[in-house]
């Protein structure tokens, strides 16, 4: 028997399960991958620089933050890769260099580590990211580039996204331009549309999306209270012609909501972490982006919508405590 | 009938595949047994014996000092040769007999009443009392104290915990398959004791030669009944196990007896029926010696202060990559330095782990807030809460979130993925403040 051997000494429990930080930030990244496909075949070579400039940006500001201020480097966790993947899928295609990189910064350093990093930001930091562009560069920010499906044509047309033309022309316009009904959500499933890199094509999301649900990465709390209000309100309050003639499919496959409700509002640090805080929070994304859609200024509202929600998990959480196990329920 | 399944819970590998088929095996005494003469929870025995007494085996050896307390017997015949501080898996200094052994193996007051369920319940009281039995399954308290609830406390059921939902051990399993009818017998002796007709036997779903063996001595009686429960960690803990089997749900900080229940593990109840029976002290007990770090993992009836690396040398030693040893399983175990630690009464198993059985993590990230700790704590916790507040030291702030409602399972701990010691920062916070 081997005497001098020396055994590790900790506390219990022994074992642990394999699933880890960085597993799950790489696999978000991984599946958003079809989704990025699409935006590389629709808007073309330039969508693929905003997005590796976006990725690169954040991960090295990230890198010298914490080298200056001398704390771990933490760069493998995946976590600034995914912010600065899901920063630049929020980008228009169309935008110039330093957009990126401005909008990396923010999200990075203001957003996320100057909050104390990882696990402390109240903010999702991608969409901080891009509501800073968005009001900094309002310009650059809302040139959307025709979906073009050629890798070679540099010179691309610009236009208005669906909800843009339904916010200034309105319902039948939208109708007339992609034809028919069944043609627009054709349209909006597979991603031929206007919009940012990685919003344009719901079914893309979804296959993402399913494998996250797959993985239990993301649970329904939250994107399907979010999808299901914002249906719901596109229903009753959407249409033209009075109450419940709303396009609640237009709504949700438009815009951003696949991308934010299943990727973006999912966010383990800036949601809340019981189940039934989520339907709470996933209802309020919900509501707050059909009001901006609705009656704002902005057409699209998912990204604010997601944000004002953020501000209050931390709320949410202290309403929605655990039931303790033998605990006599309060009458 | 169906059972009631706690919310939250794991499946960990239990990895039981390594040792379940490997029967109870007696092992040759050890040279020396080092009797520590504190092995259950309360107060510690003091010694009656002195430095070079001859004594036999299952003479006492250390004297109860209060209620909650377990006398302590020699568990082989030989020779005191010295009364020293020993530490135990905990790390804490406790007094500890050593003696050497003379194998002649000589019983003190082994005697045989095959009617032995003619006592009356105070007569059976004694003997379990006197037999210094303790929760087998690793909590150690005293048998007797659970053995007599006030009186105003009455209770309806008695459940013997087979469920040994533990990663790795499989002594409780093996003594399902082969003692069967000492579990029932001791079974209904707390039974009578306690004046209960209704008694079951939970155990896990994954051990169904287990839940056959007992069914079949158990036919003939209608008031004992074999439920097979869901297998899901910590399915075993106390009252996690009432809940699936009557339903009820003992309140935050109260007791099994609160609701009428008493739980023994199903070890506890087979040392009662031999103590009832032949008068037969608590001086040996099964340990599983299993991981993928030792050569050959066994089932091993172990005299009580055998040292460990006594185990370890029958189960053919360590393998080279055995990088943790564990008294007890891999969940709520505690691993320890050395292997001269002694076996004793609440010691279920001994684990060795190698490095890929093992996350061994000295850094640990930040909480992501991913809820994972929520959903598996099967006290309806937020483990989440208590770790960063315990881990900032703001201790109060722990208490509100119903610290002291942990019992430590390690779920939480177990599917973290920042691999946060949150049942660690627990305990650091139960010491900072007061219940």
């Amino acid at each position: 028997m081997n005497k001098e051997k020396t055994f590790i000494i900790s506390v219990s429990p022994h074992i642990r399960s394999e699933e880890s930080t960085p597993r799950i930030m790489w696999s978000v990244s991984v599946s958003l991958l079809p989704a990025i496909i699409m935006g590389a075949y629709y808007f073309g070579p330039h969508a693929i620089f905003v997005l590796s400039l976006c990725i690169v940006s954040s991960v090295v500001f990230e890198f010298l933050y914490q080298k200056t201020l001398k704390k771990d480097i933490t760069i493998n966790d995946g976590s600034a890769f995914l912010t600065g993947l899901l920063l630049g899928m929020n980008l228009p295609a169309s935008v110039p260099f330093y957009i990126p990189i401005a909008g990396s910064f923010f999200a990075i350093i203001i957003t996320k580590q100057l909050f104390g990093g990882l696990g402390y930001n109240i903010f999702n930091p991608a969409l901080i990211g891009r509501a800073f562009l968005l009001v900094s560069f309002p310009k650059l920010m809302t040139v959307w580039t025709e979906p073009s499906a050629s890798f070679i044509k540099f010179d691309a047309l610009t236009t208005a996204t669906p909800l843009g033309i339904l916010k200034e022309e309105g319902y039948s316009k939208l109708i007339e331009i992609f034809g028919d009904k069944a043609n627009l959500y054709t349209h909006l499933m597979l991603g031929n549309r206007a919009g940012c890199i990685g919003e344009t094509s719901g079914l893309a999301l979804l296959l993402g999306a399913a494998f996250l649900f797959y993985r239990k990465y993301i649970t329904w709390h939250i994107p399907i209270s979010f999808i299901g209000t914002s249906a719901l309100i596109a229903w009753i309050f959407g249409g033209n012609s009075g109450l419940f003639s709303g396009d609640p499919l237009l709504h949700v496959l438009s815009g951003g909501m696949i991308l934010g409700a299943f990727f973006m509002a999912t966010d383990y640090v800036t949601s809340p972490s019981m189940k039934s805080g989520q339907i709470l929070f996933g209802t309020g994304c919900g509501f707050l982006t059909m009001l901006i859609r609705l009656k704002g200024g902005y057409p699209e509202g998912v990204m604010f919508a997601i944000l004002i929600m953020n501000c209050f998990s931390p709320l949410i959480d202290r309403g929605f405590k655990s039931k303790i196990f033998g605990a006599v329920k309060k009458k | 009938m169906g059972f009631s399944v706690f919310k939250g819970g794991i499946h960990p590998a239990d990895k039981k595949e390594l040792s379940a088929d490997k029967k109870i095996t007696e092992i040759a005494q050890p040279q020396k047994v080092v009797i520590p003469l504190s092995q259950h929870i309360g107060a510690p025995c003091k010694p009656v014996v002195t430095i070079n007494q001859e004594i036999k085996k299952g003479e006492l050896i250390g004297e109860p000092t209060g209620f909650v307390s377990a006398p302590v017997h020699s568990s082989v015949s030989g020779k005191v040769i010295l009364i020293i501080e020993v530490p135990n898996v905990m790390g804490r200094m406790v007094t500890s007999v050593v003696i050497e052994n003379d194998f002649k193996d000589e019983w003190t007051l082994l005697k045989d009443n095959p009617d032995y369920m003619k006592l009356s319940p105070d007569e059976m009281k004694e003997k379990i009392k006197n037999a210094g039995i303790v929760g087998m399954g690793g909590a150690t308290f005293p048998a007797i104290v659970k053995l007599s609830p006030p009186k105003e406390k009455p209770i309806d059921t008695v459940i013997i915990n087979g469920a040994e939902c533990e990663p790795y051990l499989t002594s409780d399993y093996r003594l399902m398959l082969e003692r069967p009818s000492e579990i029932i017998e001791g079974l209904k002796i707390i039974m009578k004791v306690l004046g209960v007709s209704n008694g079951f036997i939970g155990v896990e779903d994954n051990k169904p030669l287990a839940i056959e063996s007992l069914k079949k001595v158990v036919s003939d009686s209608d008031s004992i009944k074999i439920c097979s429960l869901h297998t899901r960690y910590p399915q075993g803990a106390e009252k996690m196990l009432i809940k699936a089997i009557t339903g009820r749900e003992v309140p935050p900080r109260a007791l099994p007896m609160d609701v009428k229940v008493v739980v023994h593990n199903a070890g506890t109840a087979n040392a009662i029926y031999e103590a009832v029976r032949f008068g037969k002290p608590l001086i040996d007990r099964v340990v599983t010696v299993s991981g993928e770090g030792i050569r050959e993992p066994k089932n091993l009836l172990v005299k009580i202060g055998t040292p460990v690396s006594h185990l370890i040398e029958e189960c053919g030693g360590l393998k080279e990559s055995a990088v943790k040893i564990i008294s007890g399983g891999p969940m709520m175990g505690f691993a320890i330095a050395l292997l001269d630690m002694p076996v004793t009464k609440g010691t279920s198993g001994i684990t060795v782990l190698t490095e890929n059985e093992i996350v061994h993590t000295e850094k640990f990230g930040p909480c992501i807030r991913c809820g994972r700790c929520i959903e598996a704590c099967p006290m309806g916790l937020m483990p989440s809460m208590l770790s960063v507040y315990s881990e900032r030291g703001f201790f109060e702030g722990a208490k509100e979130y119903n610290l002291f409602d942990c019992f430590e399972c390690g779920c939480c701990t177990y599917v973290c993925p920042s691999k946060r010691p949150i049942v660690h920062l627990i305990r650091l916070a139960k010491t900072q403040v007061k219940p």
